[in-house]
């Protein structure tokens, strides 16, 4: 990663709540050109969240999200469509439609966003399929795939568009370690082809250490720690060590606090 | 004829001259000068050493050259393709597909 590269994603002093529950407070967050940012932490530290926010899906409570120099939550609709198109998403599901093939999933956003002819569709289409490793693939209806494939038909339509940004929300979750290392592999390749800028949501510890540039640990909606890899397994801040060697909150409460917990009427997480 | 392409014709064969940033504000304009010159000419070779960019659809349009050339037993060829263009073409394969010079 180039120190001096220009920011694509600035968040500063994100605080948004769901309800009278405070999700994010007070998040700063960058990412630059060509860096692959991992975002970890436990479940509900706020790390989904965030990334709907730099989607443009939530409207934060407080702060700003820029996102390639535009505050993303401050633009007109038409802005926004047209920021969107240089952004391409991975969700966890792989959310491909079920009634199209994959071929058709594939191909939407050009359907969508472009005035290319169907051959070029169909074309850029495949090729991004055989860059994912379903080449051939296209008729197959999403049904008849395995989840690695979901996965992977997911990742073509998300860099369909050849988009500047690409997000990834658990791209390795409930794969075989072969499977997933390959998907690593992928999103190596299209940062130092595509020269994409990336941001990742994991807890898949092994994943984040072969692709990070830098890894960002969110916890109870706080950045609690951004650093290197080098600088993630040297640090000493207690609950990243926790993360990292994947002990839970239960393991850390004390007696005292675990009975009040279960106790106190208005007991609620400090 | 833009800055973007130039083309030289020597007898049945055409040089196509790529350079610059092909994305899709100007692929149709190479691929409609690909597809034009193969009409033409029995040899198409496109030289790409000068391209700093080239996305998916900039791609495609050479592919659809390729595809035209073959379904006319002409020849089609990329020459010296900057390193840009030759790591996409390698990410998706294609290097296999294409004749490389």
């Amino acid at each position: 990663m180039n120190n001096n590269a220009e920011s694509v994603i600035n968040v500063k002093n994100l605080v948004t709540h769901y309800g009278s529950r405070k999700i994010l407070d007070g998040v700063d967050f960058e990412v630059k050109t060509g860096e692959i940012r991992v975002v970890m932490g436990g479940s509900g530290s706020g790390k989904s969240t965030l990334l709907w926010h730099i989607l443009g899906l939530h409207e934060p409570s407080e702060g700003c999200v820029e996102v390639l120099g535009k505050d993303i939550h401050k633009i007109s609709f038409n802005e926004q469509l047209q920021l969107k198109q240089n952004m391409g998403v991975s969700f966890q599901s792989g959310a491909l439609f079920s009634s199209m093939n994959v071929g058709e999933n594939v191909a939407l956003p050009l359907r969508e966003f472009t005035d290319l002819d169907e051959n070029t569709i169909r074309i850029i289409s495949r090729m991004k399929l055989e860059v994912v490793n379903l080449g051939g693939f296209h008729k197959l209806m999403p049904s008849q795939l395995s989840g690695g494939m979901i996965k992977r038909a997911a990742l073509a339509r998300a860099i369909v568009m050849d988009p500047k940004l690409l997000f990834f929300d658990e791209p390795s979750a409930g794969l075989d370690p072969v499977v997933a290392s390959e998907i690593d592999d992928l999103i190596l390749s299209l940062r130092d082809t595509m020269g994409m800028s990336m941001v990742v949501v994991t807890h898949e510890l092994d994943s984040a250490y072969k692709i990070a540039d830098r890894i960002t640990v969110l916890d109870q909606g706080k950045n609690l720690f951004t650093g290197t890899v080098k600088e993630i397994k040297q640090c000493k801040i207690k609950r990243v060590k926790d993360l990292l060697e994947r002990r839970s909150r239960h393991e850390l409460v004390t007696s005292d606090e675990y009975l009040k917990r279960l106790t106190e009427e208005n007991y609620t997480l400090s | 004829m833009s800055e973007l392409i130039r083309f030289e014709k020597h007898g049945d064969a055409c040089d196509i001259y790529i350079q610059g940033e092909v994305d899709l504000s100007n692929s149709a304009e190479i691929r409609k000068t690909v597809l034009g010159a193969l009409k033409g000419a029995e040899r198409v070779a496109v030289n790409l050493s000068a391209v700093e960019y080239i996305d998916s659809s900039g791609i495609a349009a050479l592919v659809e050259g390729l595809q035209m050339a073959n379904s006319r037993n002409k020849t089609f060829t990329l020459n010296q393709p900057s390193d840009q263009v030759r790591s996409i073409l390698e990410l998706a394969r294609l290097d296999q597909v294409f004749t490389i010079v």
